[in-house]
């Protein structure tokens, strides 16, 4: 009987350590495969400009409440025009900088005069909702200057981008964190870094 | 001849350059009289890359310190307290990303594709709860995974499901495992992540469907306890195939167990196996038979599987957006009816050709031709090896947890009477 006992206990056991190396292996085996495709840096979410059609996703699919897209300035790109596409509403018959002309919903462009005839425009970043009124005028009349980027100290980094999942242009995609952000006056500071 | 062409076309491609560089340059950059100096757009960057270490050394000191509560100090309380800060640090401070659950999916799109390289936090929160539940069972799930911490600490009133219930129910998580790696390594999208139902709890900001569902589950989970962790979580199915062959496992009892009954009625997940002395009153041989046919019907449930699967193909394709959208596009040119969705719209703007769309729905669909039959195969092997283990069953002394199911909770410690003579 004790024998019998002991033949079962081991055929059990036997199964069990099959069992085990079955499991075990696969596991021990990923980080092997992944041995190459590893890296310490990561990645986080930008828009590509370029691609972009501001279609106003961002500013309600985003996790974040207000979101983490914000309309970003490349001065350098900028033409400083005085009826700006941007800060200006479309079809208004008189000019002024009266609040019912402005592009802005929630009034976070902010212009300032500085020689005839140029305008320089701020974005107040606290203020913008990421709704992308001012880059879709700034792209239809102007140098298209202003542009929608995922601000990284206030993404969450989620690992699947909720913008991204409902962005009709694709625009967004996995960038490697040592370049967070998809700058559009890149090749100008390139070309001239003492600007 | 062709020689005095060359010139012209290096202009040519010259001018190409220069408009594609300043495609929108309408108006020139402006010189300015008056000293102007261009201020610069400050770009805020991600909180520094040495924090995620800290969540990694977090974690390993949160699973050491399960380990230490669970099996050797044997202390319902200090697990909950556990599950307390796991709460408050990897749910409310983290928001709930990073977290081993959806790190499945970054596994799975970096095995399968080039062009992702998997941040090495991921890989390490993938690998090191399992490499717990290899030597000391589901810690991660009894203090240290912020899902599982929400709905112990609000897990008031046990209701037991019947069981065939719950035999049923523990089939989902599988289901789900599969779907969630075959669309990561598909590369379309990561469905853990977006069905998360705590995460919105964690933010304090969510869609409403999201916090229709986490309510819902929280609710449920007064009644039935842990309903995520039990009938969804899909890393919970690895944790459960590797804690199975946990070399050192909570126990109820702190020595020998003495077959009081007390605890039987103690684990509102139904992990504690009772003692069983006479195998069976049936036929033994009978029995071997019925062993011996699931045995072999294990390799028929595969091949059924991989089948159906394979078929299931196209429709499984459908979480691409691409194939939705070119769905669309076809439906409109056979039916007239419009296209109007936003894809749909963005398509017909960026004026890429119909062709191009349905050969990508083509390849996409290709792809999912390949990959599907391996989930069908791993779901068909699943539910042959549950069957041959339903028709199994083998002497027990003792109350014992089920290793598979049980969370390392403690929940059952304080039904046990039998204590420890120094």
């Amino acid at each position: 009987m004790k024998e019998n006992r002991n033949k079962y206990q081991s055929r059990r056991d036997f199964v069990r350590n099959a069992g085990k190396i079955i499991v075990v292996a696969p596991l021990l085996s990923i980080p092997v495969f992944l041995a190459r495709k590893t890296s310490a840096k990561g990645y986080v979410w930008q828009i590509d400009p370029f691609k972009c059609t501001q279609c106003g996703q961002c500013k309600t699919k985003c996790v974040k409440t207000p979101s983490a897209v914000k309309c970003t300035h490349a001065y350098l790109v900028c033409g400083y025009c005085d009826l700006c596409g941007a800060y200006l509403r479309q079809g208004i018959k008189t000019t002024g900088t009266g609040a019912e002309r402005e592009q802005c919903p929630t009034g976070a462009i902010r212009r300032r005069y500085i020689e005839e005839p140029y305008f320089e425009y701020t974005i107040n970043k606290d203020l913008c909702d990421a709704c992308g009124k001012c880059v879709k005028g700034c792209n239809d009349f102007g140098n298209g200057s202003m542009y929608l980027q995922i601000h990284h100290d206030l993404c969450d980094n989620c690992n699947d981008c909720s913008i991204a999942r409902n962005c009709p242009s694709q625009a967004i995609s996995r960038v490697p964190s040592d370049h967070q952000y998809i700058p559009k006056d890149k090749n100008i500071i390139k070309q001239a870094p003492n600007l | 001849m062709k020689r005095k062409y060359i010139p012209y076309i290096i202009l040519l491609l010259l001018i190409c350059w220069h408009t594609v560089l300043y495609a929108q340059d309408r108006f020139p950059r402006p010189e300015f009289e008056s000293g102007y100096v261009y201020p610069t757009d400050q770009l805020a960057l991600q909180r520094a890359q040495g924090w995620q270490y800290v969540d990694v050394a977090v974690l390993i000191l949160a699973l050491s310190a399960a380990v230490w509560l669970a099996i050797y100090k044997r202390s319902r309380e200090g697990l909950v307290w556990l599950s307390v800060f796991s709460l408050a640090y990897f749910g409310f401070y983290r928001e709930g990303c990073i977290c081993a659950v959806g790190s499945v999916q970054n596994v799975a799109l970096a095995l399968f594709n080039n062009g992702y390289s998997i941040p090495l936090t991921a890989l390490l929160f993938f690998i090191i709860p399992l490499l717990f539940a290899l030597a000391f069972g589901r810690v991660f799930c009894a203090g240290v995974c912020p899902l599982g911490a929400i709905q112990e600490l609000t897990g008031f009133i046990p209701v037991k499901l019947p069981k065939p219930v719950e035999s049923i129910m523990a089939a989902v998580p599988f289901i789900y495992l599969t779907a969630a790696v075959l669309f990561a390594a598909t590369g379309n999208q990561f469905i853990i992540c977006r069905y998360d139902p705590f995460v919105g709890i964690f933010r304090l900001n969510a869609t409403y469907t999201m916090i229709i569902f986490g309510a819902l589950l929280l609710l449920a989970g007064i009644f039935i306890n842990r309903p995520y962790c039990r009938y969804l979580c899909p890393y919970g199915v690895l944790l459960s195939i590797f804690s199975r062959f946990a070399g050192k496992h909570l126990s109820i009892t702190p020595a020998e167990c003495t077959e009081c009954r007390l605890c039987e009625e103690a684990c509102p997940y139904d992990a504690i196996l009772p003692s069983i002395s006479i195998i069976s009153s049936e036929n033994p041989g009978k029995a071997r038979k019925r062993f011996i046919i699931y045995l072999l019907l294990i390799p028929f449930f595969t091949a059924a599987g991989a089948l159906v699967f394979y078929n299931l193909a196209p429709s499984l394709a459908s979480i691409n957006r691409d194939v939705r959208l070119a769905k669309e596009i076809r439906n409109e040119k056979v039916t007239g009816v419009e296209a109007v969705s936003k894809a749909a719209v963005a398509f017909k703007e960026a004026g890429k050709t119909e062709k191009e769309l349905f050969a990508g729905e083509m390849k996409i669909i290709e792809r999912f031709r390949k990959a599907s039959p391996w989930a069908g195969a791993f779901l068909g092997l699943s539910l042959g090896i549950s069957l041959v283990s339903l028709t199994t069953k083998r002497s027990r002394i003792g109350y014992k947890p089920h290793q598979g199911k049980c969370y390392s909770c403690g929940r059952c410690f304080k039904y046990c009477p039998v204590e420890v003579k120094n």
